[in-house]
């Protein structure tokens, strides 16, 4: 049951079923959902990625943070397989992409949900067919599509938008739309790069809302990139649950719950120089770290 | 780099494009409602800068040699000049042109805004080929149309030609239209229309690739434009001179 059937559905029919939940143990719990080992690329003399390497476990969401040019956007393109390595390995669900073709790629990205930086709206196609555009290409029938096209812009609060064309919608709402663009098909991964540069505060958080909803209730695995502590503090500390009404609602960790499945992880010059939870992080006296996390 | 191995590592680039999307056609899904659209988008509305051009040229080409045919003896002759002219190398060569200037560069800016707009990196994370949703459709279209619109430049050059000659010179239209007739045979026909069918892939084929390698933001969007339009026209001069050649071993007449 996907978070959106969750969101539709009344509290009585949320029941699990059993047949869904694989065994424990069997292959695809293990394997993270994303893996890179010892990743290095360069442009010219110019070294992006140097040997890096971490994972991204099944419901995790990693939060990259860091300067610009610190690679951070590199990692996403290379997951994506945009770009290929020049050494190490990247494996999505275990199989290493490094050495696929196109066509072979094309089948990995359709797991893959990705929400880009100014929300990358075709131009020429209105907000319906932005969403619809992963189901049309897959020839799904028209009565399904439009459902699902109106669930992911329910989802992203943007129903009444359906009909607009992107250049009339605001900043905060081509995000939005990127983000149930990107959701369509339920993909298991989602990629978010940057998406909350230039945006207000209210609107930022309500981005950040839903990357929450992905990770606590639909259990997608995802790589956040930000330079923006705000982000940090939304994802690395609230939760979502679905209430005795069926509304989403968001919770400060606490005594009640901790978040085991946040990380952080700070590049610098192509090299990861911090990787664990937003707390070990607020602790590092690494000059460069502090200076990030308070702005002097 | 000089600029004589830039060029060639350009058309060997444009050269492993072209393989691309060779190999993609084997594949679904093919998309013949864009192919469609863009026929409308190519044909249709470059429809009427072809016919004007066409029409000038036809005009200037009698204005040019009337007066020389006329110190000849040779005016009857007029329309002959015309026809051959326009229909086995002005016709294609200038239709071409006019359809790189205006297709070759709207392609090439809009691959080009979609690259700096992250359009394309969100097509492929989609799992959409940008080589077969937007290269192989807009390639079918102007291999398709352009053919076409050059015979339609043709008609309306050897129409141009005629108004001058008759209104100008006062040259009988039947002795005008006779001399049409006598100038053209089934070759330059056929000539005319395979020419530009591989004029309209050349020019496709260099403006998607221009567009689709486009770096550095909207600076980018105008020098691939630019260069988009510099590279496939003279593409097309240089291939018309090959493709003329080899039209003229294959039909084995003295007059290609």
């Amino acid at each position: 049951m996907s978070l959106f059937d969750h969101i539709n559905s009344s509290p009585a029919d949320g029941e699990t079923n059993d047949a869904d939940v694989p065994p424990v143990g069997s292959k695809s719990k293990i394997e993270p959902a994303i893996e890179f080992r010892d990743v290095e690329l360069a442009f010219d003399d110019l070294v992006v990625l140097d040997r890096v390497s971490f994972t991204v476990r099944r419901g995790e969401t990693k939060i990259v943070l860091g300067g610009s040019g610190g690679g951070k956007s590199t990692i996403i393109n290379l997951v994506l397989g945009l770009l290929k390595p020049d050494a190490g390995q990247i494996l999505i669900d275990g199989e290493d992409i490094t050495g696929l073709d196109d066509q072979d790629l094309m089948r990995v990205r359709k797991k893959i949900g990705m929400v880009f930086q100014e929300g990358a709206l075709f131009d020429s196609l209105s907000v319906y067919e932005n969403v619809a555009y992963r189901l049309e290409e897959e020839g799904l029938d028209e009565d399904e599509i439009e459902h699902e096209v109106r669930r992911m812009l329910e989802f992203v609060d943007l129903e009444d938008a359906v009909d607009k064309m992107p250049i009339e919608l605001s900043g905060g709402m081509r995000r939005r739309v990127g983000i149930a663009r990107a959701l369509v098909g339920n993909p298991s991964i989602v990629l978010f790069d940057e998406p909350t540069a230039g945006l207000d505060p209210p609107t930022a958080r309500t981005i950040c809302e839903l990357a929450i909803k992905l990770r606590d209730l639909e259990g997608v695995s995802s790589i956040f990139v930000t330079h923006e502590m705000n982000n940090l503090d939304c994802l690395a500390t609230e939760y979502a649950i679905v209430d005795e009404t069926g509304n989403v609602c968001f919770e400060l960790e606490g005594d009640k719950l901790c978040l085991i499945n946040t990380e952080v992880m700070m590049l610098r010059k192509g090299n990861i120089i911090f990787s664990g939870k937003d707390e070990q992080l607020r602790l590092v006296e690494d000059p460069y770290i502090l200076r990030f996390i308070t702005g002097k | 780099m000089n600029p004589l191995t830039k060029f060639l590592s350009e058309l060997q680039e444009i050269g492993y494009f072209l393989w691309r999307v060779i190999r993609g056609l084997s594949k679904s899904p093919r998309y013949f409602p864009e192919m469609v659209r863009q026929m409308d988008l190519v044909g249709v509305g470059s429809l009427g800068i072809v016919i004007l051009t066409g029409f000038f040229t036809g005009g200037v080409l009698i204005l040019q040699t009337y007066p020389t045919l006329v110190a000849y003896g040779l005016q009857a002759s007029a329309g002959q000049g015309v026809a051959t002219s326009l229909i086995r190398e002005l016709g294609p060569v200038l239709s071409a042109l006019m359809v790189a200037g205006r297709v070759g560069s709207a392609i090439s800016a809009e691959l080009g805004s979609m690259v700096v707009s992250q359009q394309i990196d969100a097509m492929r994370a989609l799992g959409t080929s940008p080589v077969r949703k937007l290269v192989t459709p807009r390639i079918f279209a102007l291999m398709l149309t352009l053919p076409l619109l050059t015979v339609a430049g043709d008609m309306f050059g050897l129409f141009g030609g005629g108004i001058v000659a008759q209104r100008l010179y006062g040259l009988d239209l039947n002795v005008y239209i006779t001399s049409v007739r006598a100038g053209v045979n089934v070759d330059d026909l056929l000539g005319g229309i395979v020419k530009p069918f591989f004029f309209g892939i050349i020019i496709a084929l260099v403006s998607c690739y221009k567009g689709l390698s486009t770096k550095g933001g909207t600076v980018g969007v105008g020098v691939s434009t630019t260069n988009a339009v510099v590279l496939s026209s003279i593409c097309v001069i240089i291939a018309d001179f090959f493709l003329s050649k080899i039209l003229q071993g294959a039909f084995s007449s003295p007059l290609f």
